[in-house]
Parts: structure tokens; sequence; C-alpha cells
């Protein structure tokens, strides 16, 4: 799981009412090199909730460099800054650990890099 | 890359390893498979760069091909943990780096509303007597995580075409079918005493008003 698919997901148990950003546990945790695109990376940012994204960088000990805001035009020029998003967003990957509903406590595992969404019929 | 290229790598993903009649796991031809996903990207731009969202992903026949004509990221959402596997297997074959799985039910909340996508892809189960609409599940759901200026794509039966256009129009989107094609589509029905049947499908292309389409 990137840290970008993090970002987009929310817990849906019965009457969650944000269900974001899931907390995370992880015992695995791995790196990839992933080709750098500029251009998609500052597509991608309006579509961010920014805050949770450092806070996770910084829980995984990756968010050094990341700006703690995003620019009001949700841009950035700086080459470097885009880098260090790309970083976060695509190239860490939680390998094994547990998300957890921010409301109910309900985890969800992630094993092989995949989160296991789903929930029993009564939940 | 040439479309010949993409079908003859389609050609090499694996498919379901034990398919589910009930989740109606069949794998999209790669035939017509690169040659849809080859139509989003040449006529319409709906691939390079973008982010990629595909519900149901299967085996990943989709997810894959839209990863090669230039996806900026793909997330591919499937329930079913053997498709997933089959899915998982032929993502390291290919050596693809910027596919990711969520395990999940399509129809259920497991996105974040405000994270919208460029463009989703989905395959739906066509549905049988017990799960009714479920395509259309599938393609409301789509439709609710796409930005205003993306495309939602979506095979339906041909013989559903009329009320899927009435429905969109209704809501004021850009809809239209751009392929025709057949599904071979193995026993899927005990009533059925034929091995596989042809049904004939629609790839069918919906759109916000504001977006470019052909012909409009």
């Amino acid at each position: 799981m990137k840290l970008l698919t993090h970002n987009m997901m929310r817990s849906h148990c019965k009457g969650v009412v944000n269900g974001f950003p899931l907390k995370l546990s992880s015992s695995q945790v791995d790196v990839k090199e992933i080709e750098f695109n500029p251009d998609f990376i500052n597509r991608m940012l309006s579509r961010l909730e920014w805050p949770a994204l450092v806070q996770i960088a910084n829980q995984l000990g990756v968010g050094e460099g990341l700006p703690e805001m995003l620019p009001e035009e949700q841009k950035f020029e700086d080459e470097d800054v885009l880098k260090k998003i790309h970083h976060v967003l695509l190239e860490v990957e939680v390998v094994e650990g547990e998300l957890e509903c921010p409301e109910t406590g309900r985890k969800f595992p992630i094993s092989k890099g995949i989160p296991d969404m789903r929930l029993n019929e009564e939940e | 890359m040439k479309r010949k290229q993409l079908e003859s790598y389609l050609e090499e993903v694996n498919q379901f390893s034990s398919p589910k009649l009930e989740l109606e796991q069949y794998a999209t031809d790669s035939h017509l498979a690169a040659s849809v996903l080859y139509t989003m990207e040449s006529s319409f731009g709906d691939l390079q760069d973008k982010i990629v969202l595909d519900l149901g992903a299967g085996c990943g026949v989709l997810s894959i091909g839209s990863s090669m004509l230039g996806a900026g990221s793909v997330t591919s959402v499937e329930l079913d943990s053997d498709a997933i596997g089959d899915l998982q297997d032929n993502v390291s074959e290919f050596e693809i780096d910027n596919i990711d799985i969520i395990q999940g039910d399509v129809t259920s909340d497991l996105l974040r509303p405000d994270f919208k996508f460029d463009t989703v892809i989905t395959n739906p189960p066509f549905g049988t007597k017990n799960n009714e609409g479920i395509d259309m599940k599938f393609l409301d759901r789509a439709l609710s995580v796409v930005t205003l200026s993306g495309a939602v794509y979506s095979f339906h039966k041909t013989s559903t075409r009329d009320f899927i256009l009435r429905r969109m129009e209704g809501r004021g989107l850009n809809v239209e079918v751009i392929a025709e094609m057949k599904f071979k589509i193995p026993h899927m029905y005990k009533q059925h005493k034929k091995k596989e049947v042809l049904v004939d499908v629609d790839f069918i292309r919906t759109s916000g008003k504001s977006s470019s389409s052909r012909g409009s």
C-alpha cells in the first residue's frame, strides 16, 4: 500500500462520519524506486488531504523535507520538493501492517502490500 | 505503444486461476481489452499521466493495460482473494510499479469522497436474478469518484443500452457508446446448456458536460 492509496481510502464501518484518516501501524515498510513525473505530482496535489499525508509520512520517518502546508495555488515549482512528494506518495510501500478506523477502532489488516477493507454483513 | 504490441502483452496476462461463477469472473478478452484501452488513449487522451481507478479489477487486464499506456497511477479495487492473488502475480510478472490494490467491495464507501480520479474503468458483473442492477451500482460508484473533467468507461449488456443512456442523459451527463463487441461468457447459469454464450456488450464512455467529447 502506497501512501497515496492511504490518502484516498476511508473506513466505511456502519455509523462512521468521516472515517478518515485511517490510523496505521506497520511492521514492514519497503521503498521502491519509481520514475519521477513532476506534472503528474502537481496534478495530484489538489486531491490530497495534505495534513494526513504529512502526518503519516512523519510517522514512518520519511516526512523530512515535506512542506507542512500546500501553497494556495496547489502547485510546487521546486523540483526537490516535488521529488520529495513523489517519494512519499509513490515509493514508500507499507507491506505488512494494520489500518484502524479512527471512529470505531475496527482494524483492517495489510498483508503483502494489500489493505483488506472487507466488512462483515452486520458491520 | 502500438495497439498490436499492447495486445500481445495483454495476451500474457494470466487469467483467473479459480474463477467463481457467483462473482461472474471471466477475464476480459485480451484483444478486446487492448482495443478499448487503445481507443481510450488515442481518441480521448484518458490514460497517459492520468490518475486511474479500476473497479472490480479481477486478474487485472484493464489495470495492467492502463499502466502500459502511460497511466500515472492505477488503483485496482477487487473483492475476491483468489483474483487478487492472480492480479498480484500479473503485476509482478510485468514489473509494473504504479498499480496499487485495495481489497474490498466496490459498492461500499471505501474511497474518500473528496479524492477524485481522472479516469475510472469498470468491467462490472452484469448481474443475475440475485443481484440485478449490480452493473449500475458499479457505474454509480465510478461516477461518484471521477473529476468533473474526467471520464468513466464501463461495459454493459447491449440489452440495457437504452436504459443506461436515458439515465445518464437524465443526469445531464455526456454518454456515448464507443465500441460494440461480443463477450464469450462461460456457463454462468444452470439453465444454460451450452458451455459458453455470446453476449452483445457495449463499451460506454460517460463524462461531465464540461468534458470535451468526440462529436459534441
